[in-house]
C-alpha cells in the first residue's frame, strides 16, 4: 500500500535532503514536507524535555503520529489509525535508544510509520536504506567513488556514504525498508552498527562513531515466504513491535474498496456499483480465516498457510472487477471473486486445501445469504 | 466487603451508604422506619440531598445529644469529624480490596497504632474461625465461606489473598494479640436475601443509577482509566511517600466523603444496611476497647457511612425485621485463578500475580518481576538474556515516563516484555499472562476447619434418595425410567466426576439396555476427604461437579478427552456444563488435523444423543456439535487415507466403519449421508487409497444400496485384476467381505462376486499365494462355521454350477416355493403360537 520511495531520496548527496525541489511539484513529498506545518506547530507547543537531536518530545512525536487537537487550535490529523501502545512503545524504544523493528503482513502500514516516525524524530525520512535480495554491503555501509578513488587514493572524500553512515555522524534516524529481503551476511553488517555503535573504515585506518541521536527503524515482513530470518544476535538488538490487521471488519472493508476504487480508475474498469457486499464477503473470508475464528465468535477454525493480508484481499477484488467488467455483465459476482480467494487461502496444495474446504462446508455453506458463494466456490474447488 | 461477586471498577466498593451528613429531623428517620429494606429510592426522595453547610455542625452536636435515647451508643460523635482518621477516635483504614498498596499501608498504619482491636468488612458469623487464620498450615488465597445450612447451594464467598488488605489486618492483629471483629452485616442475613450475592442485583437493574466512586475520583484527575489512577496514586506509592502511614487514609476519607456528599447512596441502597451495622458494631467495639484502640478496615467508599454521626436507633431501626436463615461458616481454599475470574466468585482483580508480586517484593518492582518473566520464558525454551531483561526495565520505566506515571506499571511492563523478550508477539506473551499476571497459587486451610457445605448437601441428598453410604461393599441395579433410580444414577455419576469413587459402574447383568445401569457401591472413610477436597468447586454436588466439568473441559488437551467429558455430563446430567464443554469439543475439534481422532471423538457423541435421547435431556447442542464434527471428518478423510501403511489402514477402516455407524444415529441427517456416500464412491474409486479402505468403501456402500451390484463387481474385479499387487487384492478383499459384518453371506448370495475371487486366487502365483494366505486365512476364518461351508461347497462346485443357474438364490433353497412343504409346518406353528385360523396368513 506504500508508493516506492521517489527517485529524489536515491540522489547522492545531501542536497536531496535539504529538498531542492520545491514539494508541490513532487509526485509525493516526504512527510516532513507534507506535513511540515503541524510539525512546525508541534515543537511550538512541545514544553516536554526533548532527547538529544530530537526535533520534538517523545510525547509529542506520538501525538504527531495518533493525532490531536494542540492547546492553540492546530489540528494534528493521525497518521496512523490503530491501537495507540503500539506508537507509544515505538517511540519510546527509540527514546531509549534502542533499535526498532516494525513487524507486519503486507497492508498494515510499516512503512508508512517507520516514514513519519523518522520525519518526526530526525525531522528527516530520506536516509532510506530499501532492502531487496541484491542489497549489497555498500548500501548499509559505505561505498567508493572510483574516479576519485584511482586519481587520488583513499580517502575520506572518495568514500561514498550509506544512509546509515550519515545517520550515524549526524545523529539522525536511519530507515531500513524489508529487513529479511536483505541476505542474512548483509544483515548482520548492523550488528556492530547497532551495538557499538561504531562503523569502521579500514581502508582509511578511521571509524565513524555515531553521535548521539543516531537510531535506525527497520520494517519487515513475517509470514512472507523466502525471507532470510533474522539471526538472533541482530534480532536481540531490535525492540519489535508488531502492527496488528485493521481491527474492525467496517474498518478493513472500507481500506479495500477505497484502494480498490483508485486500482480501478488507474485500469479503467468501468465502476461496479453492487460490488460492496462481495468485497464485505472477501474481507469476512479472509479475517475469519486468518484469525482462526468466525465473526460471529462461536466456532474456531484452521488457519490456512499463506498470509491473507489486507493487500491480498485487494487485489482479490480487483481481479474479480477485471473479470466482471470484461467478461460479465459488469456486476461483481461471487464466481467473479471465487477463483481468486481459492488462490489466495489454497497455497499449500494438501494442508490449505482441506482447510478451505472444510471452512466452506461448515461455515459458508450454512450463511444465509451465502449460497451463490458456496456455489461458486465448489465450481471452482472441484 | 461485599459478599460473592464483587468490586471492580477500582477494587474500592460500589457499595453506597447514605450519604447526607445528619439525616434531617424525624421526617427521614420515620421514612426509614416505613420503608422496608432494602431501602431504595424513596428514601432518597425524601432525603436532603446536600448538607447544608455551616448549619451542619449544629445540628451534628444536637443529633448527639438525642443519642443516649438508644441506650448504647456511647459517645459517637467525640471528637471525630466525618470522614477523618485522626489520632484520636477509632483508626479508619479505608481500602481498595485486594489492593496490594492498601495492603501495605494497612500493616503500616496498624503498627503505627497498636489498636487492640482489629475490625474488618466481612460477615460476624466467622468471628470464630478467625483463630485459624494463624494457623501454620493456612495459607492464602482462602475465601470465607458462608451457606445456608438447609440450601448449601445458596452460598457467599470473601476471598483474601496474601496481599488483601482485610488479610494484612487479620494476620496482624492475630500475630499482636489484637481481637479480631467481622462487621459487615451478617451471612444469615445476605442469604436469606433472594439474590446470594447481595447487593449486586441492583446494580444490574439499574446500572445508570450506580457509580463507580473510583471512577469518580480519576475523572476529577483527569485519567481515563479508573484502575490506572489507583494505581498511580494508591498502590504504586512506595512505603516512605509520607511520614505518617495514617495520612494516605485521611487524604482517601476526605475525597470519598466529598463524593458522597454529591452523589448519594448512588445506586446501593442496600449499603445503607451493612453501614448500619458496621457502625452498630463500631459503637460496641468502642465501648468494649477504648476509642483510640479500635481500628477499621473497610472499603474506602464506606468510611464516611462510618464516621458519620446517627443514632444508635436510627441503625437498629434500618436493621429491624431482615430476613434471616440459619448460617454455617468456613474456611476454604481459594486460587489466584479464581480471584481473576469476574463473574460467580471471582473478586473480579485482573491480575492476582502481579499484586502479590508488588506486596511481596521489598524493592524495585519492575526489575524483580522482568527477572522472573525472563526466568519463565527460559524455563520455556525461548532466549532471554540479561541484556534484555535490562531493556525490558528501560523499555517500561521510559514509557511510564511519557504517559506521564509515577512508576511502571502492569501495562508499561506488559508492552515492554512484548517488545523486547517475546518478539512483538502475543504468544509467548500469553504465558506470562497466565502463569505470572494471573499465577498458579492455591491456598491450603487447616485439616480442621468445619465440614464443607458440599458434605452436608451429600448428606442430604443420600437421606433423600434412600441411598446410605456404608462400608460393605454392595451392588444395585438401576431402572432409569424411574424417577428416584434415574436420580441416584445422577449422583453417582456427578461425585465421580469430582473424583469421589463412592460408586463404580459395572457391566450390568446381561442387559444391555440404555435404561439399566449397575453400579458397586463402597463408602470408605477416605471418601469424606474427597468431598471436602472437591468443596472448592461449589457448594452442592451438582454446582460442584458442574464447575469440575467446566475446569476440566478446558484443560483437557485430547478431542477424547472432551468427548468422553460429554458423555459423563449427560450421565451425569449436568447440562449446566453442556455449553462449555460443547464450545470446548469444537474448538479441539476445529483445530485438530488428524481425522483419526475426530474419528474417534464422533461414536461417543453419537452414543451421547442416544443416551440424551433415554434421559431425556436437550440434546440439541450436541447434535449440532455432532454434526460439524461429521462434517470435517468428510472433508479430511479422503486426504488422510492416502500414503498409509498396512497398521494405519487398518486403523482407518475401524474408523470408517464407527464413522459410519456413528452418522446414522444422528438426527437429520439426510443430507450428510449423502455427501458422506459421495466421499465413499470417491475413497472406493481412487487407487491412492490403500485396498483395504477402498474394498470398506465399496461394501458400506453396496451394503445401505448406494451401490449395485454390477457396480460393485466391477470394482472388485479392478481391484483384484493382474495388475494388482497380490497382497493389495488380498486387503481389498479383506475390507470388502472382512470381519463380522455378514461378508460370508454376502460371497454365498452373490456367485459373481464370488466367482471373482475364485478367479483372482487361482490366478496368483505361487509365491504370491504364499504371501497372502495369512490375510486370507484371517479374512475367512472370521465367517461362521455354516457360511464357510456353503462357500466351501459352493466352490468346489465350481464355476460351471454358476452360470448354469444365473439367477442367483439363497444355496440350498430352490427357485420356486414347496407349497406342500410349507403347509406342513402350520399345524406346529398353530401349536406354538395358540391361534386357529393361520391358514392365509403365512405364506
Amino acid at each position: 500500500m506504500t508508493v516506492p520511495e521517489t527517485i529524489a531520496s536515491a540522489v547522492p548527496g545531501a542536497g536531496s535532503r535539504t529538498g531542492t525541489v520545491a514539494p508541490a511539484e513532487v509526485l509525493r513529498p516526504h512527510a516532513e514536507h507534507a506535513f511540515a506545518d503541524e510539525l512546525k506547530a508541534l515543537a511550538a507547543a512541545d514544553d516536554r524535555p526533548r532527547p538529544v537531536r530530537w526535533q520534538l518530545s517523545p510525547w509529542a512525536v506520538a501525538t504527531y503520529l495518533l493525532g490531536g487537537t494542540l492547546p492553540d487550535g492546530t489540528v494534528i490529523t493521525p497518521k496512523y489509525v490503530g491501537p495507540r501502545r503500539i506508537v507509544e512503545v515505538a517511540v519510546t524504544t527509540l527514546a531509549t535508544d534502542r533499535a526498532l523493528l516494525l513487524l507486519g503482513v503486507p497492508g498494515t502500514a510499516k512503512t508508512w510509520v517507520s516514514e513519519h516516525l523518522a520525519a518526526a524524530v530526525s525531522g528527516d525520512s530520506t536516509l532510506l536504506v530499501q532492502g531487496t535480495a541484491g542489497t549489497p554491503e555498500e548500501a548499509v555501509r559505505y561505498g567508493w567513488n572510483y574516479a576519485r578513488l584511482l586519481a587520488h587514493g583513499p580517502s575520506r572524500e572518495a568514500l561514498v556514504p550509506s544512509p546509515v553512515m550519515r545517520a550515524m555522524s549526524e545523529g539522525l534516524t536511519a530507515r531500513v525498508e524489508e529487513l529479511t529481503r536483505i541476505p542474512a551476511d548483509v544483515q548482520d553488517t548492523l550488528i556492530t552498527i547497532l551495538s557499538e555503535k561504531t562503523l569502521p573504515v579500514p581502508e582509511l585506518g578511521q571509524e565513524v562513531q555515531a553521535v548521539r541521536g543516531f537510531n535506525l527503524i527497520a520494517t519487515a515482513n513475517d509470514r512472507d515466504r523466502g525471507v532470510n530470518d533474522l539471526s538472533s544476535a541482530l534480532r536481540r538488538r531490535f525492540n519489535t513491535v508488531v502492527l496488528p490487521l485493521p481491527a474492525t471488519p467496517e474498518a478493513e472493508v472500507d481500506i479495500v474498496s477505497r484502494r480498490v476504487d483508485q486500482i480501478g480508475r488507474s485500469l479503467d474498469l468501468p465502476a461496479v456499483p453492487e460490488g460492496v457486499e462481495e468485497i464485505r464477503r472477501v474481507v469476512t473470508v479472509f479475517r475469519e480465516l486468518r484469525d482462526g475464528v468466525t465473526t460471529d465468535g462461536r466456532t474456531k477454525l484452521k488457519s490456512p498457510s499463506g498470509t491473507l493480508s489486507t493487500a491480498e484481499a485487494i487485489s482479490v477484488v480487483t481481479g474479480g472487477l477485471a473479470l466482471a467488467a470484461h467478461f460479465g455483465d459488469g456486476v461483481l459476482r461471487p464466481g467473479d471473486v471465487a477463483a481468486g480467494v481459492l488462490g489466495a487461502v489454497v497455497r499449500d496444495p494438501a494442508a490449505d486445501r482441506v482447510v478451505w474446504q472444510e471452512y466452506l462446508e461448515t461455515v459458508v455453506r450454512e450463511r444465509d445469504g451465502w449460497k451463490d458463494f458456496y456455489r461458486a466456490c465448489r465450481e471452482v474447488s472441484a | 466487603m461485599a459478599p460473592g461477586a464483587s468490586v471492580r471498577g477500582g477494587g474500592t466498593d460500589h457499595h453506597v451508604g447514605d450519604v447526607t451528613s445528619a439525616p434531617d429531623g424525624g421526617a427521614d428517620e420515620s421514612v426509614r422506619a416505613v420503608t422496608s429494606v432494602p431501602v431504595d429510592g424513596a428514601d432518597e426522595s425524601v432525603r436532603p440531598v446536600t448538607s447544608v453547610p455551616g448549619g451542619g455542625t449544629d445540628h451534628h452536636v444536637g443529633d448527639v445529644t438525642s443519642a443516649p435515647v438508644g441506650g448504647t451508643a456511647g459517645p459517637v460523635g467525640s471528637g471525630s469529624r466525618a470522614g477523618r482518621a485522626r489520632a484520636e477516635g477509632p483508626l479508619l483504614l479505608g481500602v481498595r480490596h485486594h489492593g496490594p498498596g492498601s495492603a501495605r499501608a494497612v500493616r503500616a498504619a496498624l503498627d503505627d497504632r497498636r489498636p487492640a482491636a482489629v475490625l474488618i468488612e466481612g460477615p460476624p458469623e466467622a468471628d470464630g474461625l478467625v483463630e485459624l487464620a494463624a494457623d501454620q498450615a493456612m495459607r492464602p488465597p482462602v475465601a470465607l465461606l458462608a451457606h445456608a445450612v438447609d440450601d448449601p447451594g445458596r452460598s457467599a464467598f470473601w476471598p483474601f489473598a496474601a496481599f488483601s488488605p482485610e488479610w494484612v489486618a487479620i494476620r496482624w492483629a492475630l500475630a499482636h494479640g489484637a481481637a479480631v471483629r467481622f462487621i459487615d452485616l451478617p451471612a444469615a442475613h445476605t442469604l436469606a436475601a433472594t439474590d446470594p450475592t447481595w447487593g449486586d442485583g441492583d446494580e444490574e437493574l439499574h446500572p445508570e443509577l450506580r457509580i463507580d466512586p473510583v471512577a469518580e475520583l480519576a475523572d476529577a484527575a483527569g485519567y481515563d482509566d479508573p484502575e490506572r489512577w489507583w494505581e498511580d496514586v494508591i498502590e504504586l506509592r512506595g512505603a516512605t511517600a509520607s511520614a505518617d502511614p495514617t495520612a494516605p487514609f485521611a487524604a482517601l476519607a476526605e475525597a470519598m466523603g466529598s463524593l458522597r456528599e454529591t452523589h448519594g447512596h448512588g445506586g446501593h441502597a442496600r449499603d445503607l444496611v451493612r453501614e448500619a451495622h458496621m457502625r452498630l458494631r463500631l459503637r460496641a467495639a468502642r465501648k468494649e476497647f477504648g476509642d483510640d484502640d479500635v481500628a477499621v478496615v473497610c472499603g474506602a467508599w464506606h468510611v464516611p457511612a462510618l464516621a458519620r454521626k446517627t443514632t444508635a436507633t436510627a441503625d437498629r431501626a434500618l436493621l429491624k425485621g431482615l430476613p434471616k436463615v440459619k448460617t454455617g461458616m468456613t474456611w476454604v481454599p481459594w486460587t489466584h485463578r479464581r480471584l481473576a475470574r469476574r463473574s460467580g466468585y471471582g473478586a473480579g482483580i485482573d491480575a492476582p500475580g502481579w499484586y502479590e508480586h508488588l506486596f511481596a517484593v521489598l524493592d524495585r518492582p519492575v526489575e524483580r518481576w522482568m527477572t522472573k518473566v525472563a526466568g519463565l520464558l527460559r524455563a520455556e525454551d525461548r532466549l532471554v538474556s540479561p541484556a534484555h531483561v535490562i531493556e525490558s526495565v528501560r523499555l517500561a520505566e521510559t514509557l511510564a515516563a511519557m504517559r506521564g506515571r509515577p512508576l511502571a506499571g502492569l501495562g508499561e511492563t506488559t508492552d515492554a516484555v512484548r517488545a523486547v523478550m517475546c518478539d512483538g508477539s502475543d504468544v509467548p506473551l500469553d504465558l506470562v499472562r497466565d502463569r505470572l499476571v494471573v499465577g498458579d497459587i492455591l491456598g491450603e486451610v487447616p485439616a480442621d476447619a468445619p465440614a464443607v457445605p458440599l458434605q452436608r448437601d451429600l448428606d442430604r441428598l443420600q437421606r433423600g434418595l434412600r441411598l446410605k453410604p456404608e462400608a460393605v461393599e454392595r451392588e444395585v441395579g438401576l431402572d432409569l425410567r424411574k424417577e428416584n433410580d434415574a436420580a441416584r444414577s445422577r449422583l453417582l455419576h456427578r461425585l465421580r466426576l469430582l473424583s469421589v469413587g463412592w460408586g463404580e459402574p459395572v457391566a450390568g447383568r446381561g442387559s444391555t439396555g440404555t435404561f439399566r445401569e449397575s453400579w458397586r457401591l463402597r463408602w470408605e472413610p477416605e471418601l469424606h476427604v474427597r468431598v471436602a477436597e472437591a468443596g472448592v468447586w461449589g457448594t452442592t454436588v451438582a454446582s460442584a461437579a458442574t464447575a469440575r466439568a467446566e475446569s476440566r473441559a478446558l484443560e483437557a488437551t485430547s478431542l477424547a478427552d472432551v468427548t468422553s467429558l460429554a458423555e459423563q455430563c449427560l450421565l451425569a446430567g449436568l447440562g449446566e456444563a453442556l455449553p462449555v464443554v460443547m464450545t470446548a469439543l469444537a474448538d479441539r475439534a476445529a483445530l485438530d488435523t488428524d481425522v483419526g481422532h475426530l474419528a474417534q471423538a464422533l461414536p461417543a457423541l453419537a452414543r451421547s444423543l442416544r443416551y440424551g435421547d433415554v434421559r431425556a435431556t436437550d440434546t440439541a447442542a450436541l447434535a449440532e456439535v455432532a454434526a460439524g464434527l461429521a462434517e470435517r471428518i468428510r472433508v479430511g478423510l479422503p486426504p488422510a487415507c492416502t500414503g498409509l501403511d498396512a497398521d494405519a489402514a487398518v486403523d482407518m477402516r475401524g474408523h470408517l466403519d464407527a464413522v459410519h455407524t456413528a452418522l446414522a444415529l444422528l438426527p437429520d441427517n439426510a443430507g450428510l449421508t449423502d455427501r458422506w456416500a459421495r466421499a465413499l464412491r470417491g475413497l472406493a474409486g481412487r487407487d491412492s487409497v490403500p485396498g483395504v479402505i477402498r474394498g470398506r468403501a465399496a461394501r458400506l456402500l453396496l451394503d445401505e444400496g448406494r451401490l449395485d451390484e454390477d457396480e460393485a463387481a466391477r470394482l472388485m474385479g479392478l481391484a483384484l485384476s493382474p495388475a494388482t499387487p497380490p497382497a493389495d487384492a488380498a486387503a481389498w478383499i479383506e475390507g470388502f467381505v472382512g470381519g463380522a459384518s455378514g461378508g460370508g453371506m454376502l460371497l454365498v448370495h452373490d456367485e459373481r462376486l464370488l466367482a471373482l475371487v475364485d478367479a483372482w486366487l487361482t490366478g496368483v502365483t505361487g509365491e504370491a499365494f504364499i504371501d497372502v494366505l495369512p490375510l486370507l486365512r484371517r479374512t475367512f476364518s472370521a465367517y461362521e462355521t455354516g457360511v464357510r461351508r456353503t462357500l466351501g461347497e459352493l466352490v468346489a462346485r465350481g464355476p460351471s454350477a454358476a452360470t448354469a443357474r444365473p439367477q442367483a438364490g439363497t444355496p440350498g433353497f430352490a427357485v420356486h416355493l414347496d407349497e406342500e412343504r410349507a403347509d406342513a409346518v402350520l399345524p406346529v406353528l398353530r401349536m406354538l403360537l395358540g391361534v386357529d385360523d393361520l391358514v392365509g396368513a403365512g405364506t
